[in-house]
């Protein structure tokens, strides 16, 4: 049986990509960025899931206004990077799940979820730029192959966010009733509060961030009542990308381990969030969660576990504001 | 036809792309969709009011993108992911575009952001409901605590 292992929040800030191409890692503002990152970075090569589910956006690069979907889901063997505007990234072509990807489409769609599938299409920074912050920069291939679920966030109104926590639902529903074994990470990207059009652009609100991935954690449920016009105002016209992290979130335990988190503002015009959400529940449902935790680290065991954990959570939990 | 009134209107210094915009702007977003491909830059490099006949705009439109009014583009139907395709060909980044969308100098928004961005006090509403919305929302926990 597949099985969802962990759920992973990053935003996805284009200037994140820039800067990689450009090799501009080791500058003081873009350090300070990257460093967030390491320990993820050491957390998914552990972690070494079989296959990912990227929830971003597309920008303008696979859909125009000419077909606006809300839900699209890349049933394709491969998504190029695409051109935005100032070439196409330098990163390897995404391949894609085709089979778990399908069965998925058709399991939510059975689901009441009337999502569209796309056999063709290129992904950009939203999903590319979370990929590089957690996978590192391949040369050559991606360690793993990845299901893209664009989700429409450019045109107003997106779907709520009750609507993308109950879409991770039967994500996870469509994941558990896959036959072969495979483990898999959802990611849910964007965010966290900007605004980068008109003159209001630059507002951030770290307040909010914070509140939003505290309850993301404990009580994702009290998100999923809040409105786009709260949204909008309090985090910016374009931070009701948030609403894509709760696809993610649905996909999860109810109760879930936060492993990890980093908050730091700004990159370009963004605060950049980021989390990383274990299922406590390692094994199939039924059996007791320290049992689990032990037998997923044999060598490792219990304690050491945990300390590992704790240690992941201290270097990045700053959360300004 | 006027606009329809909507709750976001009250959000200050924001042009929030609805349906309607997004009907509106057609011909703004396809020109900047167009210029995803080389050939196309450098065709609207070459003549910038030549290439701009290939797409229904009106006067306004016309002339918002030649002047590079972003502001302006997204009033009548832009999106600034769309816009920021034309931005990208005059090789600005995202962060420049909003310097300039805000009246300020790349220098001066630069340092806003690295002060912590744009203050959302005073800036939630222009009707003057400018208080902290309710992130923990307890009158609506409160009721739902006998669900718990």
């Amino acid at each position: 049986m597949a099985k969802i292992i962990a759920g992973v929040g990053s935003s996805h800030v284009p200037a994140i990509g820039a800067a990689l191409d450009n090799g501009k890692t080791e500058e003081p503002y873009w350090k300070r960025v990257f460093s967030g990152f390491e320990k993820s970075k050491e957390w998914m090569a552990n972690a070494k899931p079989d296959i990912a589910i990227v929830v971003y956006n597309d920008h303008a690069s696979s859909f125009s206004v000419d077909i606006i979907p809300t839900f699209a889901l890349g049933c394709a063997a491969e998504f190029p990077p695409a051109d935005e505007g100032w070439g196409p990234r330098p990163v390897p072509v995404v391949k894609g799940h085709p089979e778990l990807a399908a069965h998925i489409a058709q399991s939510v769609i059975l689901d009441e979820f009337d999502l569209t599938v796309v056999n063709k299409m290129e992904v950009d920074h939203g999903l590319t730029v979370p990929m590089n912050l957690l996978f590192g920069q391949p040369k050559d291939a991606w360690p793993c192959p990845v299901i893209p679920l664009a989700v429409n966030v450019v045109m107003y109104p997106p779907p709520t966010g009750h609507r993308c926590y109950m879409l991770g639902k039967a994500i996870r529903k469509a994941v558990e009733s896959y036959p072969e074994d495979l483990k898999v990470v959802i990611f849910g990207t964007g965010g966290l509060s900007h605004q980068i059009s008109g003159p209001r652009a630059g507002l951030i609100n770290s307040k909010w961030d914070k509140a939003f991935l505290d309850n993301l954690s404990k009580d994702p449920k009290k998100l999923t009542r809040i409105p786009h016009i709260e949204y909008m105002r309090e985090a910016g016209a374009e931070g009701i990308e948030m609403v894509m992290w709760l696809i993610m979130r649905g996909a999860l335990d109810d109760k879930v381990e936060e492993v990890y988190r980093f908050y730091t503002v700004p990159a370009s015009n963004t605060a950049v969030g980021h989390i990383i959400l274990e299922n406590r529940r390692k094994l199939a449902s039924g059996t007791r969660k320290p049992a689990a935790a032990a037998s997923r680290h044999p060598a490792a065991g219990n304690t050491r576990h945990k300390a590992r954990q704790a240690a992941l959570r201290k270097p990045g939990h700053r959360i300004a504001g | 036809m006027t606009r329809m009134h909507h709750d976001y209107d009250d959000i200050p210094g924001t042009f929030v792309f609805d349906a309607e915009r997004s009907r509106q702007g057609y011909g703004i977003n396809m020109f900047c969709m167009s210029l995803t491909k080389e050939e196309n830059r450098k065709a609207f490099k070459a003549d910038e009011a030549e290439y701009l006949k290939k797409f229904q705009l009106t006067d306004e439109q016309r002339d918002a993108i030649l002047k590079r009014d972003y502001n302006r583009m997204l009033e009548l139907g832009g999106n600034i992911y769309f816009t920021a395709k034309l931005g990208a060909t005059d090789g600005y980044s995202f962060e420049r575009m909003a310097a300039l969308m805000t009246g300020s100098t790349p220098k001066e928004y630069a340092e806003m952001m690295l002060a912590g961005g744009r203050s959302v006090e005073g800036n939630r509403s222009k009707s003057g409901r400018d208080k902290a919305a309710r992130v923990k929302s307890k009158a609506k926990s409160k009721s739902r605590t006998k669900r718990k």
